[in-house]
């Protein structure tokens, strides 16, 4: 950074790297050419009002919405120390912040993974302990996650390393099976429907102009698009765990997927699923898992999703999945309106239901009743077969 | 006067009111000459922005509208294949090698420019605006980042294209995908809302000067309150404009006047079926007297 060399220029260097390394700590993709830019940029010229750095810099780091709603009280934060920013400085130094670790471990198991003792019982306790003492509100968060996680624990045979691995191998093929569809874009082939003109015109020279060889082209297979609904609600705790194995190994691998779970409300997972560094992720899908395993409305997160997420995430290529066993508080006329609201946005609408495996189970309830008409395929998810027996079906899609 | 003053007053005189935050980022793309990125909801204005800004700075606007299968070949270059072939014919009888055929036939002659060799072969400077980005898929969205940082394009029967100028580049989304991190890095962002009371009332002015001042207060107004309501698709600037223009047509001077003609141009507000049925006449009549 030669423009800032020494006197107070150099100061205000320092103050700059630290406002990108401030940004980085909140999320904010910000290399190293940023910072030379906003030296070089703020440098040799008389200072100006605050506002107008503030929007200067926002124009020149934010990348997206969410960076561009949060720069405003970022910037307030780190450049005007005195002002309401006061709040803001007190959650960085709550443990939250500090100790990613502290929280992970709640989460580790829950996501299964396998280096987790699931019997280390000790300093769980502890970390809830020290997070009460410290950060109040946000400690209340973690307890009530960790509580979930506790229903779910005595589940041995999904924190089975295999069957996990199992699950995930599972979910890769179901998305081979998907991955190549029909699209707009032509590309060479041997024998297509379409002259390729270029290549015609090319190899036709050496035969003095006269076009011989024909050259044709054709359309690529291209992806469709995957949205997956997964129920946490408390009735379906007994599969919720496996499932988000399930759907982790399904957005991972594709590109064009969404993840949301539901409970009461409607919440989007995809980031946090897809984020590699596994112990970041498990932190935001422990703040996002609020309410984990209480009653189910999927007719509301149907409407949030149709209202919000829809016009962006589904288009004529996407296929839904809900994964749910139909256990819906809320009203089925309600459901039933949603369902055919996205059905209209979305080529296919697969639902697997678990308890559809079992013998006994009849899927009679309101909300299953008033969902069928717009189901496409309706299949039993209660077990490993039971979901590689889908991948046909999703296969002609 | 400062820069940003200065983009601001010149997109006024053509008659778009732009905002403090936008124009900070229009006048830091031409200075820092970047391409700017701007996301928001469809009808702020993305789109009418790059029109502006071309009107503003008196240049050529080259659009390239972007959907999905969207390739090189409509978008950089093709060759003119009937002509060519035309070529071919004409000079069948006449004594010539293959090699000068050739030659002939993959000149600067035979060649379609598309927008995006456009842009960066003419004299002056345009405005490049590349619409909805987030339909094209990622493997152009990876192509185009290439162009724009080399500003460069080959074509290997000819060499090397170099930009003569550097076109000022807007590209809009939609938000239909998320756009790869390397090109929102390359990028200039702006988040675009839709524009608050004063100044919708301010562009709504601009474009019909003729409107009464206290209509054009309530309309803007009802506009306002309308976005606030739970639609599928809300209004965008050009719905107001068009309302606007709609009501002065059927001679309505105050909301509150004509209920029944008022619920009927609602038409031009909304645009789905749902919307429409959302907002019944009685819910038309409460905004009307509210915004009066």
């Amino acid at each position: 950074m030669p423009a800032f060399r020494q006197g107070t220029d150099a100061e205000i260097a320092g103050r700059i790297i630290g406002f990108i390394r401030h940004l980085r700590n909140n999320g904010f993709t910000v290399g190293t050419e940023d910072s030379g830019r906003i030296a070089d940029h703020l440098a040799g010229r008389p200072l100006l009002p605050i506002a107008r750095i503030c929007m200067e810099m926002k124009v020149l780091l934010t990348g997206n919405r969410e960076e561009w709603r949060h720069f405003d009280e970022l910037f307030e934060a780190y450049w005007l120390p005195a002002g309401r920013v006061r709040t803001n400085s007190v959650r960085k130094s709550s443990p939250h912040a500090h100790n990613p670790h502290r929280q992970t471990r709640v989460w580790r198991d829950h996501l299964g993974n396998q280096q987790d003792d699931p019997g280390e019982v000790g300093p769980k306790i502890e970390f809830e302990e020290a997070g009460q003492d410290v950060c109040g509100e946000a400690s209340g968060r973690l307890v009530a996650a960790r509580q979930s996680v506790n229903m779910k624990a005595d589940l041995k045979h999904f924190t089975d390393p295999d069957e996990i691995r199992a699950a995930e191998a599972l979910a890769l093929r179901l998305a081979r099976a998907m991955r190549y569809r029909l699209s707009r874009r032509r590309r060479a082939s041997a024998n297509g429907p379409g002259v390729d003109l270029r290549r015609t015109i090319r190899h036709a020279l050496a035969k003095g102009g006269e076009p011989i060889d024909l050259f044709r082209q054709t359309r690529p297979d291209r992806p469709v698009h995957i949205v997956v609904f997964l129920d946490v609600s408390g009735s379906m705790k007994h599969y919720s765990r496996f499932f988000l194995q399930f759907v982790k190994g399904l957005v991972c691998r594709w590109l064009h997927s969404e993840a949301f779970v539901f409970h009461t409300r409607l919440i989007r997972v995809t980031d946090p699923m897809r984020d590699h560094d596994s112990v970041r992720a498990m932190t935001r899908l422990a703040l996002m898992a609020e309410g984990f395993g209480g009653g189910t409305r999927l007719g509301e997160s149907l409407a949030t999703f149709n209202r919000s997420y829809a016009r962006r995430v589904a288009n004529s290529r996407t296929v839904a999945i809900i994964l749910s066993d139909g256990y819906d508080t809320g009203a089925p006329d309600q459901l039933s309106a949603e369902l055919e609201r996205l059905k209209r946005r979305i080529r296919r609408l697969v639902w697997l239901n678990p308890l559809l495996g079992w013998q006994s189970y009849a899927p009679v309830t309101a909300a299953i009743q008033a969902a069928r008409p717009h189901i496409d395929h309706f299949a039993p998810a209660n077990t490993l077969e039971s979901l590689a027996a889908i991948e046909p079906e999703l296969a002609r899609i | 006067m400062t820069a940003e003053a200065d983009i601001r007053s010149r997109l006024e005189r053509v008659g778009y009111v732009a905002d403090r935050g936008l124009a900070t980022a229009m006048q830091l793309a031409l200075s820092l000459r970047r391409p700017l990125l701007l996301e928001g909801e469809a009808g702020v204005g993305k789109t009418a922005t790059a029109k502006a800004l071309a009107d503003a700075l008196d240049t050529r606007l080259i659009r390239l509208q972007c959907y999905e299968g969207l390739d090189a070949t409509s978008t950089i270059y093709e060759w003119n294949y009937q002509k060519q072939l035309l070529a071919i014919r004409v000079r069948e009888h006449d004594q010539v090698t293959a090699d000068i055929i050739e030659k002939r036939i993959f000149s600067e002659e035979y060649l379609l420019r598309r927008p995006l060799l456009e842009a960066i072969s003419l004299e002056r400077s345009p405005v490049l605006l590349i619409d909805e980005v987030d339909r094209a898929d990622e493997e152009f969205e990876a192509y185009l980042l290439e162009v724009l940082s080399d500003f460069q394009v080959t074509i290997p029967e000819l060499g090397t294209i170099e930009a003569r100028t550097r076109p000022h580049v807007i590209l809009t989304s939609n938000g239909t995908r998320e756009l790869s991190d390397a090109l929102r890095r390359r990028c200039l962002y702006s988040y675009l809302e839709f524009p608050d009371h004063a100044r919708e009332l301010a562009i709504l002015r601009a474009s019909m000067p003729d409107l009464q001042e206290a209509l054009a207060d309530s309309i803007i107004d009802f506009v306002q309150q309308l976005r606030r309501e739970d639609l599928e698709k809300k209004p965008g600037v050009a719905e107001t404009l068009d309302w606007a223009a709609a009501l002065c047509g059927l001679g309505i001077k105050d909301l509150r006047d004509a209920p029944s003609k008022v619920a009927a141009t609602m038409i031009c507000l909304l645009k789905t079926e749902r919307d429409l049925k959302a907002v019944p006449k009685e819910t038309v009549s409460r905004l009307a007297g509210r915004a009066a």
